[in-house]
């Protein structure tokens, strides 16, 4: 208790002492010390009258309250908000098109600004100032000091005494550094401690952790035209395949090829590749090598033909032959109508005891050393024709009679149609196959002809070879006694035909007796004229390009006869002096045609230039002794390919003066196609023909 | 493959071919004639040549492929033949001196 009032008392003087102080404040504060004074009052007075009983004074304008009220407990939350801040700031908010509050409202209350004039030391006004200043440094310090007083009390007039003077203290040191005067600190005379302490500060761990780094590969591309040009065509690939599958239904059998197809690709990947590439590199190298040729086969013409009126010369361009043919002869030549640097061989035996294996060869002019595509067959070749429309479609007649059908898309070297002795195949060998337009159901078909005397027509049937006999060559009056006395006729041997370029049923055939007959499809029996063309076998029979009425042919009883169909003498006939093996006519001109002889010599006439002799006899190959059998000329380019009985095929270059088109007079057009050819070649009959019949 | 192999051997056998060189398309060599060091230099060499020949071809019109490539220099002559697009040349070199045949 006694310490209690001791408490009292202190406050109460402290009270006082506040009260002396703020006497000369304001009123209000009169009021607020009243209240204290009372507070003290019954503090001390608890003490004291505490048995007492309290007694209230109640101020005259003091709220009343009911009893419920007064307990009514008000609790106060000190929050660090700024209670003149206003609650709900609008902002209008352009994205949203409307009033929006702000999220959050400044709740700083600013107390007290004051704006100091600070100066940099080293500047000319604060060394100026520093100057003046310097005297009176000390009196600054009590100045400050003295400032500092009316301060405190104002500042903080509800903290404890303590508090106050060390508040005092720093408040001091502060104004000072603000004042921008590095000085010692002014501590306190009477009751200063430095006293520096540490916290315990927490060793620091650290600890990080780490993930696995994401797998990373470095990727690089180029994006060029071409690159976004593949990928296009890639990804229209795969839609087409998307909807062949979607319209069909997928069979079993043909994915299992397809895997097939796959895994050879992925195995074989480097090495097809390489075919390819190779290919282009051989025919690069030969192009190397043979330089010389393929610039002659492209751009040399004989300059010299200008001086030699009319005679022609032929340029001996490439030589090809194959290794393993070499003891073979060339029985049969034929260009490819699509690729006309491509060329079909045919090799085989004429002589009847050397009878052994054949060959089929394809040639390329671009690449002379080495066959395209190689067939070696069983029998030897006598013919072969390649489709007009189809370029990989061969057919080819043999010795023992046989007919077959080469796709030369296909990788084996099977034929893929061979007719068998069940299915009509020939008894004798065969002398020609000629492919024919496709018949009404689309199939192709084409004519063979044989010594066995029949004209026979083989159609390719999905995977048969269907024949039909279309013309038996019977000799006339000719009939022999077979077994049991039955008369059989003898059959004439078909050597070589030929079918008419426009009208389609219209055919010849050449026989080994030496006649033509001119025939018909239609006609089974009968032949529509009979030629007594030739005294030995009739080798070749070949229609006229151009005009529709005349064809050649050639015997080996040396001549060459050229004929009207109309009419049964020939027009012109030709010796050679030697066994002619075969002839052509210029696919350029109705007037030229070339024949080649078992002298190794080559004939070309122009019949517009020189109707009695050959403007052109060359010998072909270099020993006598060959003998050259098939001769065929491009349909494009102005060579002419020469096959012989050694297994070599050369290609010749005919000279200008082979070439020649009419010549028209200056002032005209020079009139261009068929109809000049055909008018030439009646030029040349009607010739004859007047004399024939001034002289009939 | 055979007929691949036969190829090859009738080029290199071939008058005036000194060597030929198979590249695969990552441009490693795969087959040569020639020795290592001039294998590996012509390939990467031409490797990167033969590249930037195609792409020049094609970005001129991409329907477009380079077919080959020759380079004739006062000795020799190196012919380059690419593979499908995407596959590493085919280089011959030819005529009187290393014949590289640079294949992919």
């Amino acid at each position: 208790m006694p310490v209690a009032h001791k408490t009292g008392t202190v406050k109460s003087k402290q009270g006082s002492n506040a009260q002396s102080q703020k006497a000369p404040a304001a009123k209000t504060v009169k009021a607020a010390s009243k209240k204290k004074d009372e507070e003290d009052g019954t503090e001390t007075g608890e003490g004291d009258e505490w048995m007492q009983g309290k007694t209230l004074i109640k101020p005259l304008d003091q709220l009343d309250l009911t009893e419920a009220e007064l307990k009514e407990e008000f609790t106060r939350i000190l929050t660090a908000n700024n209670p003149h801040a206003p609650q709900n700031i609008v902002r209008y908010s352009f994205k949203e098109r409307s009033y929006k509050p702000i999220s959050s409202v400044d709740q700083l209350a600013v107390h007290f600004v004051l704006e100091g004039n600070l100066l940099h030391q080293d500047s000319d006004e604060a060394r100026r100032q520093r100057a003046k200043q310097g005297l009176p440094e000390e009196k600054d310090t009590v100045e400050t000091a003295v400032a500092e007083k009316p301060e405190t009390p104002a500042a903080g007039g509800e903290d404890a005494g303590d508090v106050e003077e060390g508040g005092g203290e720093e408040r001091a040191d502060s104004v000072e550094s603000k004042a921008g005067k590095k000085e010692q600190k002014i501590t306190n005379q009477f009751n200063f401690s430095e006293r520096a302490s540490q916290t315990l500060n927490n060793p620091l761990r650290e600890r990080g952790c780490q993930t696995e780094p994401p797998p990373r590969a470095n990727f690089s591309a180029t994006a060029n035209q071409w690159e976004i040009y593949d990928v296009y065509l890639e990804v229209l690939q795969k839609q087409e395949k998307n909807k062949e599958k979607a319209k069909a239904v997928p069979k079993k059998d043909d994915d299992k090829g397809k895997k097939k197809m796959m895994l050879v690709e992925t195995q074989s990947d480097d090495i097809t590749k390489v075919a390819k590439v190779a290919k282009i590199i051989e025919r690069m190298v030969n192009q190397n090598t043979f330089d010389d040729i393929a610039q002659d086969f492209k751009y040399f013409e004989d300059a010299s033909d200008e001086y030699r009126e009319q005679e022609g010369t032929l340029l001996p361009l490439w030589k090809f032959q194959y290794d393993k043919a070499k003891r073979l002869s060339v029985t049969a030549l034929c260009w490819n109508e699509s690729y006309k640097d491509l060329f079909a061989v045919g090799l085989g035996s004429y002589d009847f005891t050397k009878q052994g294996r054949g060959m089929l060869v394809f040639y390329s002019l671009k690449n002379s050393t080495f066959p395209e595509y190689i067939y070696p067959t069983t029998s030897g070749i006598l013919c072969l024709d390649i489709h007009k429309h189809l370029p990989y479609l061969v057919a080819v007649g043999f010795y023992d009679g046989c007919v077959a059908v080469y796709n030369l898309k296909e990788e084996t070297l099977q034929p893929i149609y061979k007719s068998t002795a069940k299915s009509g195949k020939h008894t004798d060998p065969v002398w020609q196959v000629k492919w024919q337009k496709d018949d009404m159901d689309n199939n192709h078909n084409f004519f063979s002809v044989s010594s066995d005397g029949r004209v026979v027509s083989w159609t390719l049937v999905k995977n048969e070879l269907v024949f039909t006999d279309i013309i038996k060559l019977s000799l006339e009056g000719a009939v022999s006694e077979g077994p049991e006395g039955v008369q059989l006729p003898i059959m004439a041997c078909g050597t070589s035909f030929d079918f008419h370029k426009q009208i389609d049923y219209l055919f010849l055939v050449g026989t080994e007796e030496g006649k033509i007959h001119k025939c018909s499809k239609a006609y089974s029996s009968q032949f529509l004229e009979t030629y007594n063309a030739h005294n030995m076998a009739v080798d070749a029979v070949k229609w006229n390009h151009f005009h529709t009425k005349v064809f050649i042919s050639c015997s080996s009883d040396w001549t060459v006869k050229i004929w009207d169909h109309t009419i049964k003498t020939p027009m012109f006939t030709f010796d050679l002096n030697a066994s002619v093996g075969d002839v052509a006519w210029s696919p350029y001109s109705s007037t030229v045609f070339a024949a080649v002889t078992t002298d190794g010599k080559v004939h070309t006439f122009d019949l517009s230039i020189n109707k009695y002799e050959a403007i052109c006899q060359q010998p072909v190959v270099a020993k006598k002794k060959t003998k050259l059998t098939h001769i065929e000329f491009n349909p494009v380019y102005p060579i002419i390919i020469v096959g012989d009985d050694r297994g070599y095929v050369t290609s010749l270059k005919l000279s200008p003066n082979l070439r020649k088109k009419p010549k028209e007079k200056k002032g005209q057009e020079l009139p261009k196609g068929p109809e000049v050819e055909i008018a030439k070649m009646e030029k040349l009959l009607s010739l004859l023909r007047e004399p024939e019949n001034s002289n009939a | 493959m055979a007929e691949v192999e036969e190829t090859l051997k009738r080029i290199q056998t071939h008058k005036g071919v000194i060597g030929t060189i198979v590249v695969n398309a990552e441009g490693i060599p795969i087959r040569t004639t020639l020795d290592n060091s001039t294998t590996v230099q012509y390939a990467g060499l031409l490797h990167q040549l033969t590249m930037k020949a195609r792409s020049t071809v094609r970005d001129i019109d991409p329907q477009n492929d380079l077919t080959f490539l020759r380079i004739r220099s006062k000795k020799h002559e190196i012919m380059v033949a690419p593979g499908r697009s995407g596959s590493s040349p085919l280089v011959v070199q030819w005529h009187q001196s290393t014949c590289v045949f640079f294949l992919g």
